[in-house]
């Protein structure tokens, strides 16, 4: 027995990762979404929407932090806008911006997003559901118009998507190819547009073990059979199926709103539920309903059903009897 | 009349429908899109209530206490059509804006509320001037609850328009902009006022925290053992704020010794 013995109590295995690593390493794998949408706004919008997306950007992060902080100062709470919590909620609620909107606007989101939705019910780890999204919400309803329109070269255009609900998978198609939607070069909001872009994010994300898969594949995969065999256009046409996977926020929304930590479930049985839930929901909005777009609805409503997700499936712990 | 003013007093500040009891929700968060509505909303409510209890507390001890609530919900209803027709004859816009919610004021909680706990124990002007003071706890709340979304919402208040359209919030005009309103109004309100009183009042008192109940004799000695719980809080304060303000200071110079310590 020459060997000594370390005698602690547990845990004895400690990750490295806290809030701010975290929240640092989700805002690296925002970083190539933001830039081609800034590029995407600069070429295809001109310059000064492209100033303009950059603006957006920039005021949201600051408005975040400064609501954030205010709001701890006025109720004499620790102040935490060093986790990096804040920024990322201005950075998501930037990127589900349309690159041209008045960025007093997003602004207005933000502060929304911080005080009524995170610190109102306790701040990070306490809010029911997405900040980001919430706030999103919020200015939709409040601005549908400016919200909701897009323009590509100073005119009006349809976003893949609204153009697949109004003419149909044959005219979206003669407008944009599906390597224009995976690349990002389509009318939407700053960081909804390019798929490549986001999933170099997200297999980010995934390698430095931020997120797990469950979320983000089962939310997929479960809007491409809702489209598949309910889409407007014939059972399997994979086109149209196709379309609703990369037409929209669906991606961003998958892989960086549905993940969130806090409104999302911890088991992983739950997760499933959770992206088949969000699946659905956002299948039921896109083709039944009344919008061409329906992920962030999706998401803010299924974050309410979290806490029965987890209720139910909770796992059994070791040595337990099942019921 | 001491106890007539107190009931007002009792109806708009301490017991304010709205804000205190949560009571008639239902019209606080539908009909409050301006502040025009929400006054109107707030008078016609007033009216049938100050009539309503007039009339129950004459009637309470005629009424069979079984059937009671038929009974009430009848003069109730009877003063509502009343109300409903006049408001068609003389002013058809405010109809047409407050729609369905004029008649509902039949089923209103608030009027039913103090019709079982006032109106059915008091002497009639007692109960007037509790429905005097409800209605206009009612009405003052809905108005402010109206202004605020209206401002926010629409940009104008009392239909006087000062905000460009770029610029209105329109989520606040719809239904979710009620509850945001409403919630943050009350958490204003929690904060500045209830927060006091609360330290003790409930089981201790011989009321029971029923503030309808309270009255001669049994409210002189629950205001009484409210000032002495208020005064023994404010004492407490200010001692565990001279204990830390002590402790801070014997750290500080417990901490500039040690550093003096140190430099030599």
């Amino acid at each position: 027995m020459n060997k000594k013995l370390n005698v602690s109590a547990s845990p004895h295995v400690r990750s490295k990762d806290s809030t701010s690593s975290i929240m640092r390493d989700v805002v690296i794998a925002m970083i190539p979404a933001t830039v081609v949408g800034v590029v995407n706004a600069f070429v295809n919008m001109g310059a000064s929407v492209g100033i303009n997306a950059v603006l957006i950007i920039v005021v949201s992060i600051a408005t975040s932090i400064l609501a954030e902080y205010v709001y701890e100062k006025i109720v004499k709470r620790p102040i935490t806008i060093g986790d990096y919590s804040a920024a990322v909620t201005g950075l998501i609620l930037a990127l589900n911006m349309p690159p041209y909107i008045a960025p007093w606007i997003p602004a207005l989101g933000c502060v929304f997003a911080i005080i009524i939705v995170k610190q109102l019910f306790g701040g990070l780890g306490q809010n029911f559901m997405n900040p980001a999204l919430a706030g999103r919400c919020f200015l939709l309803i409040s601005f549908a118009g400016p919200m909701t329109t897009f323009f590509a070269d100073g005119v009006s255009a349809a976003t893949p998507l609204a153009v697949l609900k109004n003419e149909g998978v044959a005219a979206m198609t003669s407008q944009y190819s599906m390597i224009s939607m995976a690349t990002g070069m389509t009318p939407g909001t700053i960081g909804e547009t390019s798929a490549i872009a986001l999933l170099i994010g997200a297999a980010y994300m995934l390698y430095k073990k931020v997120i797990s898969w469950r979320i983000p594949v089962t939310y997929i995969a479960t809007v491409a059979v809702f489209a598949l065999i309910f889409g407007s256009e014939g059972m399997f046409n994979f086109e149209y199926m196709l379309a609703h996977v990369l037409g929209g926020g669906l991606i961003f929304g998958a892989f960086f709103m549905a993940t969130d930590y806090v409104t999302s479930p911890i088991t992983p049985l739950g997760q499933i539920v959770f992206g088949v839930c969000l699946g659905l929901l956002t299948g039921i909005f896109r083709i039944f309903g009344g919008s061409a777009e329906g992920v962030s609805y999706a998401i803010i409503f299924c974050n309410m059903l979290v806490p029965l997700i987890e209720k139910f499936t909770m796992p059994v712990p070791f040595g337990k009897e099942k019921k | 009349m001491n106890k007539f003013v107190s009931r007002i007093y009792n109806g708009i500040i301490k017991e304010n429908p709205t804000f205190v009891l949560m009571l008639g929700m239902c019209p606080t968060l539908a009909t409050t899109t301006s502040a025009i509505n929400g006054v109107s909303m707030g008078l016609s409510t007033t009216v049938v209530l100050i009539l309503s209890n007039m009339v129950i507390s004459a009637m309470r001890k005629i009424i069979p206490d079984k059937v009671r609530i038929p009974a009430f919900i009848v003069i109730v209803a009877s003063f509502v059509t009343m109300v409903q027709l006049l408001i068609k004859g003389f002013l058809p816009s405010l109809d047409s804006a407050l729609g369905l919610y004029i008649p509902l004021i039949v089923v209103n909680c608030i009027i039913l509320g103090r019709a079982e706990s006032c109106a059915s124990k008091c002497g009639v002007l007692e109960s007037a001037g509790d429905g005097i003071g409800m209605g206009l706890g009612f009405t003052v709340a809905l108005t402010c609850i109206g202004l605020v979304r209206e401002i926010l919402g629409a940009g104008s208040a009392f239909g006087f328009q000062f905000v460009p359209e770029t610029f209105h919030i329109s989520i606040f005009v719809l239904a979710p902009g009620a509850f945001f309103v409403l919630g943050c109004l009350q958490a204003v309100l929690n904060k500045t006022r209830i927060s006091k009183p609360a330290a003790g009042c409930g089981s201790s008192m011989a009321c029971g925290g029923n503030c309808a109940e309270c009255a001669g004799a049994v409210r002189a000695a629950n205001h009484g053992k409210l000032d002495e719980i208020k005064a023994e809080a404010e004492a407490k304060a200010a001692a565990e704020k001279a204990a830390r303000a002590k402790a801070a200071a014997e750290a500080k110079a417990a901490k500039a010794a040690a550093e003096a310590k140190k430099s030599e």
